[in-house]
């Protein structure tokens, strides 16, 4: 099957390995994969901001990108969101758009990707993803069946952590005081790794975990399910990210 | 709307004092989770909770649709009843009619049903202006009260206090409780009930507001769980009801989708304990009904915003909002707090002054206020759409405008990201300005020396 990867400007430039996670992961389950080199965002800050117009030229500007892709995939819940939710409501409406985990358990059927990650991981099911899309157990499915990984469950793991785009920097104190309430929840469980499909909530969770030095790190749902007893995507699971660390 | 909360900061300074204030912090918790848990429970119980909430919508949409017509209808139903009409164009008419009739009366003291439109024209103040008191009657309300406090919570407004609070209230402001008060819940209901039931017997004029009106038959509807309300209803010689004109239902009969939803989204009940309902006056009682508009036509010609008519004030979205649990009610301004206040205020206020402004920008966007609303109002939707008429900061236009810009063109953007790279070093840690909010808790991403676009032309896409 050929796909066309859209990989969100926040995984472009601040996390390029997830982006490269995603590629390894898809051709090992025999996708061919493109990368539409026009692309940039979807639109999201700007629409979530109060800046609508802008964000309709991005949106726009995206759908004609991808206008002749058969299928889109999205390593991000918040963007597969936006495209879902608010493209129509833009006048660019996007059809065949899916989120990483989407495309994995309903369009390939696979729950068992291959892959090795032996670690004790928690994973934060983040709201667009949640709540937006409505992804499901499906996250958790593919984790499960990863060989290695202890899935241990994130209590009150349907609260927000409290980015939500720039309320993070509009309303600082009470996103610091959601976000220390999920840290919280994290260092609870005893996990090494938090895992989520949205590289946005994980520069914010991944920044204060951090800062706090818990040592509890954070990576991509693709960085998990592209790794294998060889290494996956091009480096060694468990060792700490040698760049674009959160 | 009322002026009690008039030149009140924005949100993100009123919210940035409520999150270090742990006593409050501690009772929003306990409380939200409780009912959060409890209103779930019996949500679950429901086998056609989706059908009455998509059925709930419909009825409230096709009520606002031909709001006129309805209201009109009302005006008439409650006239053959025996009842006298009035329409009170903003707070100021309403608070002045209402005024007038309690003097027509002669009466100085009149008690009170809880009522979110009282609260919201600051009738409590006026008649206060006018030498007249109004006792609250609802055990909450009357705890925010004597504690010379404001509601911070449209369901339970004293939610902000816990039992021992409540206690030192009532030993400061209630003369007749008695010194050896504990902080039992049953022993604090008991003193206020004692206070209360002299007021009831004695007063002359009530006043409420209603969950509902049936244009139909002229019905009025007031869901509450003490019996306060029933006693206030029935007892007095003159009853005053306010109520705002998106409270109409055409028909007797879609009263029983509302009566499913509202108990179980607002406290987790199945039955509601106190349903009182009365058609004009009772026997010997002179009723009023005051049709309060104060900036509801002004929503309902928002082809987006209108949907928050729909609000049946269960406040199911209050008590799942992390942004509410953290900040308070308080903080929003407003007799209406929460996910549902930050788009009803600024829509009924008009939007201007920074308070209004900052509100639909109190949320995360997280989605859970949509999720359990019984009457499916897409909250997020709307708040997004009010950022879209929100004035915007400076620096922050000049900043997405500057991002925009970078966006329309992938080559602009690989320029931003290798620049990005260079720069990082020269960043320090923590960061000035408002930029520092994010900085002062969370370490800043490092910038990768290469972006995934300039890997894949460089690999061509991993091949090399």
């Amino acid at each position: 099957m050929r796909v066309a990867l859209f990989i969100t400007c926040i995984t472009d430039t601040l996390y390029p390995q997830t982006g490269r996670a995603v590629v390894a992961l898809l051709r090992r389950l025999g996708c061919e994969v493109d990368f539409p080199e026009r692309q940039t965002c979807c639109g999201q800050m700007h629409l979530n901001t109060g800046y609508r117009d802008e964000a309709v030229r991005l949106a726009r500007r995206t759908k004609r990108v991808f206008g002749k892709s058969e299928i889109v995939v999205v390593p991000s819940g918040s963007c597969a969101a936006m495209i879902r939710e608010h493209y129509p409501r833009l006048g660019a409406e996007m059809p065949r758009v899916v989120e990483l985990t989407e495309f994995l358990v309903d369009v390939l059927g696979v729950t068992d990707v291959g892959a090795y990650f032996p670690h004790r991981v928690t994973y934060h099911p983040t709201c667009h993803s949640l709540r937006g899309l409505g992804l499901g157990g499906r996250p958790e499915t593919l984790l499960r069946a990863v060989r290695g990984l202890e899935l241990v469950p994130l209590p009150r793991a349907d609260e927000c952590c409290g980015f939500g785009g720039t309320f993070a920097v509009k309303n600082p104190a009470v996103s610091a005081a959601m976000c220390a309430d999920k840290v919280g929840a994290v260092l609870d469980t005893g996990a090494e790794v938090l895992c989520a499909a949205d590289n946005s909530c994980l520069t914010h969770l991944g920044g204060a975990l951090r800062r706090q030095r818990t040592g509890v790190r954070v990576m991509h749902i693709a960085e998990i399910l592209a790794s294998t007893e060889s290494g996956g995507a091009g480096r060694t699971a468990g060792l700490s990210t040698p760049e674009g660390a959160r | 709307m009322s002026g009690t909360f008039l030149g009140m900061p924005a949100f993100p300074v009123n919210a940035a004092d409520a999150v270090q204030n742990s006593q409050l912090r501690h009772n929003l918790r306990r409380a939200t989770h409780t009912i959060r848990d409890k209103r779930s429970r019996v949500v679950a119980e429901v086998p056609d909770w989706a059908e009455l909430r998509s059925a709930a919508k419909a009825i409230k949409d096709a009520a606002l649709r031909d709001l006129d017509r309805h209201l009109l209808r009302l005006e008439e139903t409650v006239q053959a009843a025996g009842g006298h009409v009035h329409w009170a164009r903003d707070a100021a008419e309403a608070c002045r009619i209402v005024t007038d009739l309690v003097r027509a009366t002669g009466e100085t003291e009149v008690v009170k049903v809880k009522s979110m439109a009282t609260q919201e024209i600051g009738l409590n103040e006026a008649l206060a202006d006018s030498g007249i008191h109004a006792y609250e009657t609802d055990l909450a309300e009357l705890i925010v009260q004597l504690g010379d406090d404001r509601p911070s919570h449209i369901v339970v407004p004293a939610i902000h206090r816990n039992r021992a609070e409540i206690r030192e209230i009532f030993l400061r402001a209630m003369p007749d409780a008695s010194p050896d008060l504990t902080d039992d819940p049953a022993a604090l209901a008991e003193a206020a009930r004692l206070h209360l039931r002299q007021r009831f017997l004695s007063s002359k004029v009530a006043i409420s507001g209603a969950n509902f009106a049936i244009a139909e038959t002229g019905t009025l509807v007031v869901v509450e769980s003490e019996g306060n309300g029933r006693m206030c209803l029935t007892l007095p010689e003159t009853l005053i009801s306010v109520v705002g004109i998106e409270k109409v239902l055409p028909t007797w009969r879609d009263l029983e989708v509302f009566l499913q939803l509202l108990p179980r989204s607002a406290t987790g009940e199945r039955m509601n304990p106190y349903t009182s309902t009365w058609t004009a006056a009772t026997e010997g009682q002179t009723f009023h009904l005051v049709l309060l508009d104060n900036g509801r036509t002004d929503v309902l010609a928002d082809e987006v915003g209108r949907q928050a008519l729909r609000c049946i004030r269960c406040a199911a979205c209050l008590n799942v909002c992390p942004v509410y649990e953290r900040a308070g009610g308080h903080a929003y301004g407003s007799v209406y707090p929460g996910p549902i206040g930050a788009i009803l205020t600024p829509q009924m206020r008009g939007m201007g002054t920074p308070l209004d402004d900052s509100l639909p920008y109190a949320s995360t966007l997280c989605g859970a206020c949509y999720d359990v609303c019984p009457v499916a109002i897409d909250i997020p939707e709307v708040l997004v759409h009010l950022r879209d008429r929100s004035s915007h900061p400076r620096a922050e236009r000049a900043a997405l405008r500057a991002a925009g810009w970078m966006l329309a063109r992938p080559e602009r953007l690989a320029r931003a990201q290798r620049l990005a790279f260079r720069l990082r070093r020269l960043v320090p840690r923590r960061l000035p300005g408002p930029l520092s909010a994010w900085t002062d808790t969370r370490d800043l991403p490092d910038i990768p020396p290469e972006s995934f676009r300039d890997w894949w032309k460089r690999t061509e896409g991993g091949t090399r």
